[in-house]
């Protein structure tokens, strides 16, 4: 265990390559650039690591999967327009059940729109391709939670062949804090996909059956929701005796915790995967509170999300949304 | 004869009758039988017409996006430099919706072979304008002819990955009318990925009855005319 003193983009590449990550496609793009650079610096100077500056995200996201199909583990990292041309990629990863790593660090949207922070790509990576959405999606809230979280993402990617991605924002990306650097305890196997001389696979991406199509479907909406309870995961502050409970993910809970330190009967309640959502948990501490607060930086994208898990109660539903502005907590005490 | 690494329970194929795609891949299945490279090769298909070869092959094979087979074959080329790699796609996938990403990958001098089948139209959604369709071609986006001056002249890929690549890519063009050039240019772009020289790209001109509503003459008569249109040969071999 070391402690370093590094940015939140500088934390993905270590853990990145903590988590065995040997190869990164990348396309320029604030505020994720320099997951791009640093890997690619630390690339040059270790010859087991392989890193490809391609011409768009389109083609970093298929050259990771066609990296994935020969066994790697690779990754991309992007935000923003990037991580719209990356839905394409994306889609392919989840329909082949491919274990695409995604880092995305949000910024400001609809279009170019700011470089730094929102989280209004909440339901682009969560569902953002022609599909069903079988992605996990993780929401750091610190640091060392991109520490930890990054090598999640990896081991889940290959353990289970969901795409997986880190949902980070360029709050985090260009922080610089304190972080524990670990040697992961369980790191995923890899296998390549193609490529394997003992056995011929021939796989298909287009279906001339509506009923071949459903039933691939079926069976890989049946392995997401059983393996769901596995990965879906969340954290507390104060929940179980607070008359309000605050929830919100990402940078905004962080702000969250702080008020819910000072205030008393305010309570968080932190998914730490959005997808999949820990419903059973959220609707548990929802319904025990007088009043529940979602505060995000986006126009209810998190809160779309949150109702579908917190249906049929009756708690008082309050929102607090800041769609591509950061919270703070003066603004947040005041409306508490 | 059937080549050995065709696989007897797919035939017959699922193309259209009087495609060019059964010379092709007939070249492609002799080539890969006599090079001896059937368990270290993976075939890239595009979306459109080549994704019906998905099974043909006693070969490992990966559908993938429209346009998108030449980044993820270079992807897992990077990730296995010592397997054979190998993308086909047609004119609309090359040359349009996937053009930036083989015209960036001729000009890293990726270690891949691209097979690129140019029938001067869009065969799997009904014959629309590809970049390639002749002037005055009638398709079902052109119905009364190409109008070059709207929509360019007819596009052509090898001349332009010429000027990108170096002197170690192969570069070339055949016609299906001669299926022993086929053969040998994609014989030669193969060997030119396995010597570790660099890209490889080969266009093959060919035929859609189909899609141009053409019997058996006017079909081979239009294919003359995209012969003219394309000429054949080799732009560019380090041999």
């Amino acid at each position: 265990m070391e402690t370093k003193y590094l940015t939140g983009n500088e934390v993905v590449v270590d853990a990145a390559i903590a988590a065995g990550g040997r190869m990164m496609f990348g396309y320029p793009i604030t505020p994720s650039t320099e997951i791009t650079t640093e890997f690619a610096k630390k690339a040059e100077k270790n010859e087991r690591l392989k890193f490809i500056q391609t011409e768009d995200e389109t083609s970093a996201g298929f050259g990771v999967i066609g990296a994935l199909l020969g066994g790697e583990k690779a990754f991309t990292a992007t935000g923003g327009p990037g991580n719209i041309l990356m839905q394409d990629p994306i889609s392919m990863a989840e329909a082949m059940r491919l274990p695409f790593v995604g880092i995305i660090t949000q910024r400001g949207g609809p279009s170019t729109g700011t470089v730094i922070y929102s989280q209004q790509e909440v339901t682009l990576t969560c569902c953002g391709g022609n599909g069903e959405g079988l992605r996990v999606v993780y929401s750091p809230s610190s640091l060392q939670e991109i520490y930890d979280l990054t090598i999640k993402t990896f081991n889940t990617a290959w353990k289970y062949r969901f795409p997986t991605f880190l949902l980070s924002d360029g709050y985090m990306a260009k922080a610089r804090q304190k972080v524990e650097i670990y040697r992961p305890q369980y790191i995923s196997t890899t296998k390549h996909i193609l490529g394997d001389a003992r056995k011929i696979v021939n796989i298909r991406n287009t279906y001339s059956q509506e009923e071949e199509l459903n039933e691939i479907l079926s069976e890989n909406i049946r392995d997401f929701e059983h393996i769901s309870r596995d990965i879906a995961d969340y954290d507390t502050y104060k929940c179980t005796h607070s008359k309000t409970i605050i929830f919100a993910h990402g940078s905004a809970a962080a702000a969250c915790l702080e008020i819910c330190k000072e205030r008393k009967n305010v309570g968080l309640f932190r998914p730490i995967t959005l997808q999949p959502f820990p419903d059973s948990q959220a609707k548990m501490f929802a319904k025990r509170a007088q009043k529940i607060i979602v505060v995000e930086s986006s126009a209810g994208q998190f809160s779309r999300l949150l109702k579908n898990s917190l249906y049929g109660i009756s708690t008082i539903y309050l929102e607090y949304q800041r769609p591509a502005l950061g919270i703070f907590e003066e603004e947040l005490a005041r409306v508490l | 004869m059937i080549p050995k690494c065709f696989k007897k329970e797919s035939l017959p194929t699922y193309f259209c009758p009087g495609c060019g795609y059964g010379i092709i891949l007939k070249a492609l299945g002799n080539v890969i039988d006599r090079l001896e490279i059937s368990q270290r090769s993976v075939i890239g298909l595009d979306i459109g017409c080549s994704l019906l070869a998905w099974d043909l092959f006693k070969v490992d094979t990966i559908q993938t996006h429209h346009g998108r087979t030449t980044p993820v074959m270079a992807g897992f080329k990077f990730a296995k430099p010592e397997s054979v790699v190998l993308a086909l796609t047609g004119d609309g996938g090359g040359y349009a919706i996937g053009l930036q990403a083989l015209l960036h990958s001729a000009h890293r001098n990726d270690l891949i072979t691209v097979i690129l089948v140019n029938n001067t139209l869009y065969g799997m959604t009904g014959g629309q304008m590809a970049p390639t369709t002749l002037p005055k071609e009638i398709t079902e986006t052109t119905p009364s002819g190409r109008n070059t001056k709207k929509t360019g002249l007819p596009f052509l890929g090898p001349e332009i990955i010429k000027i990108l690549t170096n002197k170690h890519a192969y570069i070339a063009r055949a016609s299906i009318r001669n299926p022993l050039k086929v053969e040998e240019y994609i014989e030669k772009a193969i060997k030119n990925q396995i010597h570790g020289k660099g890209f490889s790209f080969v266009e093959i001109l060919s035929v859609c009855p189909i899609n141009w509503k053409t019997d058996a003459k006017e079909t081979f008569d239009f294919l003359e005319k995209i012969e003219q249109a394309y000429p054949s040969g080799e732009l560019k071999s380090n041999e």
